[in-house]
């Protein structure tokens, strides 16, 4: 049987056919036992029937498929070379559509509460892509930039939303007075996760990050005095508009009566969404300007190499632990929004579960990407939400998409790294157009 | 040439791993401003000679300080390696090429100067504000980055990823990196590995231009004899971890300890095809 291979030349049509057959073949072995064979109730007794036109069909269709499936990978992959051979000049165009594509979702992202004004449902999803987006960008700093695998990123959004679930309900701060607090309270556990992994790389470092991850899911669960145990804590205050909270009208002023509006519960919900906006965009320009800042290019220069790093007379322990730091913070950050968002917290909402998923965004999204993170959030929050209908074949479908995306895009969807600056050619014709 | 000063000064350096003594009551002077070359069969401790002077690993006994001329006699070996490489400016490049392989040439050489960068800019907060005084260092040192680039004729691959460049740019580029970490003493590895001979020819000229107009000094390990010969002021030789011979160019090739240690016992037969394959300069 062929193995499956990504051709370095578009194919002939008969090791096209070759391969279809073969993966045919493979779908008709499977086929045989899920499709071909079915039970069915005959007189209160479960007896086995065959389906073999089913089957049948269902090979054709996967050959079928399979050749055209095959036919526009290869062109994909044949015009991907082309790309690659192409010069600096593309490299800067392409800078230029993603900047493109990035003010195109920022505005589609302001304008999306005023196109849907009375959809709650639409709403909520999307905020919830915000926080996973935040999430995302918190953790390609960790992951993306320093190359530093951490699957435990989940006990920071935990320290950060338990952080302001406490702080509010017991001593009653209010959102914007806890929201620095948290974040450096989760920078803090960032370093105290980074001491004693500074030695460690690669796949050490990623059971100890995952270990750390649960430690903190298992004392939120255990340390009932603290946190309430698996109980969680209810009642999370919710952020006001600038001190104008959104209540029915009452003896205070409220956001409503203020703006002379009828009272609306929306009105929270739409505010929550633009808050997590801000709070996004606001951890995207921090990134960003940090990645073309000294620390990091080191962060980069130690995910490429650590011991030229250290030849070069960088000192590696602080290079590691300010990217643990920040990369905690900005998941603590998200955190303290998730708590007031809810405003029920319990370590259910903190699995191992939720790491994967955002470290999926982030290798998804294509490492150090910054537009790559978002999209990543749209389709791995929004393919469930939409894989709804499909109820059973919901996860299925979830599963099919990210295989396809490693497929066609092994680095992730963004994988082009975009230079943090660059040496203008005077003469701009000749910019890079020598082989 | 007046009788040079010593910049490096290596004394009773022994380096053991586990019962393996890698090197062995090691003594060695490295003169400022001229070329030094450390040669030796494989396995000779030369590699591992470099890593205790940088710091990589920490000898067993021994101690190598440096002259600098800045701030006065620095212990090598009580420093941490990236201190090495900041605090006493003693800069090496590797056997295997490591460079930042997905960043751009022009990235590579800014990250070597790292730590004046992250100085102005006061724990990133100048520079996330844009604050005049980190725009400057940052202008600054792009204009540093691109005189090496200029000098070493690779400027114009300067926003090509420095990964994707052929073998013999990417030596030259790990070179041009470590000069922008701006060093008293420069350590090269190898720096001759997989060259071909044109190459090897303009690396002899880099060395000694470097020496001649900036009054660098070159500490080498090297195989390629041609480099060796030609370049070095001074050769010290390495077998089993111990120094065999040290001297010039001239006394070394003339040396019985070194041409038994290259050559075994014949000598003479041996030798001679070491003169006919052009060893000899």
């Amino acid at each position: 049987m062929s193995v499956v291979v990504i051709a370095h030349q578009a194919p002939s049509a008969a090791e096209r056919f070759r391969d279809a057959t073969a993966v045919a073949f493979v779908a008709l072995l499977l086929g045989i036992p899920m499709i071909g064979l079915t039970t069915v109730d005959q007189g209160g007794a479960l007896q086995v029937a065959t389906r073999w036109p089913v089957l049948f069909a269902f090979v054709v269709i996967v050959f079928v498929g399979r050749l055209l499936a095959r036919y526009v990978i290869d062109a994909i992959n044949v015009r991907q070379r082309a790309r690659r051979k192409a010069s600096g000049i593309v490299a800067r165009k392409h800078g230029v559509i993603s900047a493109w594509i990035g003010w195109g979702c920022f505005g589609l992202a302001i304008l999306m509460p005023m196109v849907f004004p009375d959809n709650r449902y639409v709403i909520d999803t999307a905020t919830t892509v915000l926080i996973y987006v935040m999430l995302g960008w918190g953790l390609n700093v960790v992951v993306g930039l320093a190359g530093l695998l951490d699957l435990g990123y989940v006990a920071f959004y935990a320290v950060g939303a338990y952080s302001y679930a406490l702080l509010s309900t017991q001593f009653g701060w209010s959102f914007w007075q806890a929201l620095p607090v948290a974040g450096g309270l989760a920078a803090s556990f960032g370093i105290v996760l980074g001491w004693p992994t500074l030695r460690l790389r690669g796949d050490y470092l990623a059971i100890v990050t995952l270990g750390f991850g649960e430690i903190v899911r298992v004392i939120l669960v255990n340390w009932t005095a603290l946190s309430g145990g698996p109980n969680g804590i209810a009642s999370i205050p919710r952020p006001s508009f600038f001190g104008l909270p959104f209540t029915p009208p009452g003896d205070v002023p409220t956001f409503a009566s203020f703006f002379g509006l009828e009272f609306s519960p929306l009105h929270r919900i739409i505010f929550l969404y633009y808050l997590i906006l801000t709070l996004a965009m606001f951890t995207n320009l921090f990134v960003s300007r940090l990645r073309k800042l000294p620390i990091g290019r080191a962060w980069e220069a130690m995910r490429e190499d650590e011991i030229a790093c250290k030849a070069m007379g960088m000192n590696v322990t602080n290079v590691k632990l300010s990217a643990f730091a920040i990369g905690a913070m900005l998941g603590g950050i998200a955190g303290v929004f998730f708590a007031a968002r809810q405003g029920f917290i319990s370590p259910e909402s903190f699995t191992f579960n939720e790491s994967a998923i955002i470290l999926a965004i982030v290798v998804l999204g294509g490492m150090g990407s910054q537009l790559g993170v978002v999209l990543a959030s749209l389709v791995l929050v929004l393919l469930p939400e939409l894989g709804r209908d499909f109820a059973e074949y919901r996860m299925l479908l979830f599963g099919t998409a990210m295989i396809l995306i490693m497929i066609w895009k092994p680095a992730g969807i963004l994988s082009r790294r975009e230079p943090t600056l660059r040496y203008s050619q005077p003469e701009a014709g000749s910019a890079g157009t020598r082989s | 040439m007046n009788p040079p000063e010593m910049l490096l000064h290596v004394e009773n350096l022994t380096m053991r791993f586990g019962g393996l003594t890698a090197i062995d009551d090691l003594s060695l002077d490295v003169p400022a401003g001229c070329i030094t070359a450390v040669i030796g069969p494989n396995g000779a401790g030369k590699t591992t000679f470099f890593n205790c002077l940088t710091g990589f690993y920490k000898p067993t006994t021994g101690r190598v300080c440096l002259n600098h001329p800045r701030r006065g006699t620095l212990q090598l070996e009580t420093l941490e390696s990236y201190q090495v490489a900041s605090r006493a400016q003693v800069v090496r490049t590797f056997q295997n090429v490591r460079l930042f392989a997905k960043m751009t040439v022009l990235e590579n050489l800014i990250v070597a100067q790292h730590m004046r960068l992250q100085a102005a800019s006061c724990f990133s907060l100048a520079g996330l504000f844009g604050l005049p005084g980190y725009r400057r260092a940052e202008k600054q040192a792009i204009e540093i980055a691109v005189d090496r680039l200029k000098r070493l004729n690779l400027i114009d691959r300067a926003d090509a990823v420095a990964g994707d460049l052929p073998y013999g740019m990417q030596r030259r580029i790990e070179i041009a990196r470590a000069l922008c970490v701006d060093p008293v003493l420069l350590c090269l590895d190898e720096p001759a590995a997989g060259l071909n001979p044109r190459e090897s020819a303009e690396l002899n000229e880099l060395l000694q231009s470097l020496v001649r107009d900036e009054g660098l000094s070159i500490l080498l390990i090297e195989h390629d004899m041609s480099v060796v010969m030609n370049v070095s002021d001074h050769i010290c030789v390495l077998n089993y971890g111990r120094k065999i011979a040290e001297g010039s160019p001239e006394k070394i090739q003339n040396d019985p300890h070194v041409i038994k240690a290259y050559l075994g016992e014949e000598g003479d037969e041996a030798l001679d095809e070491m003169m006919s394959a052009g060893v000899a300069p």
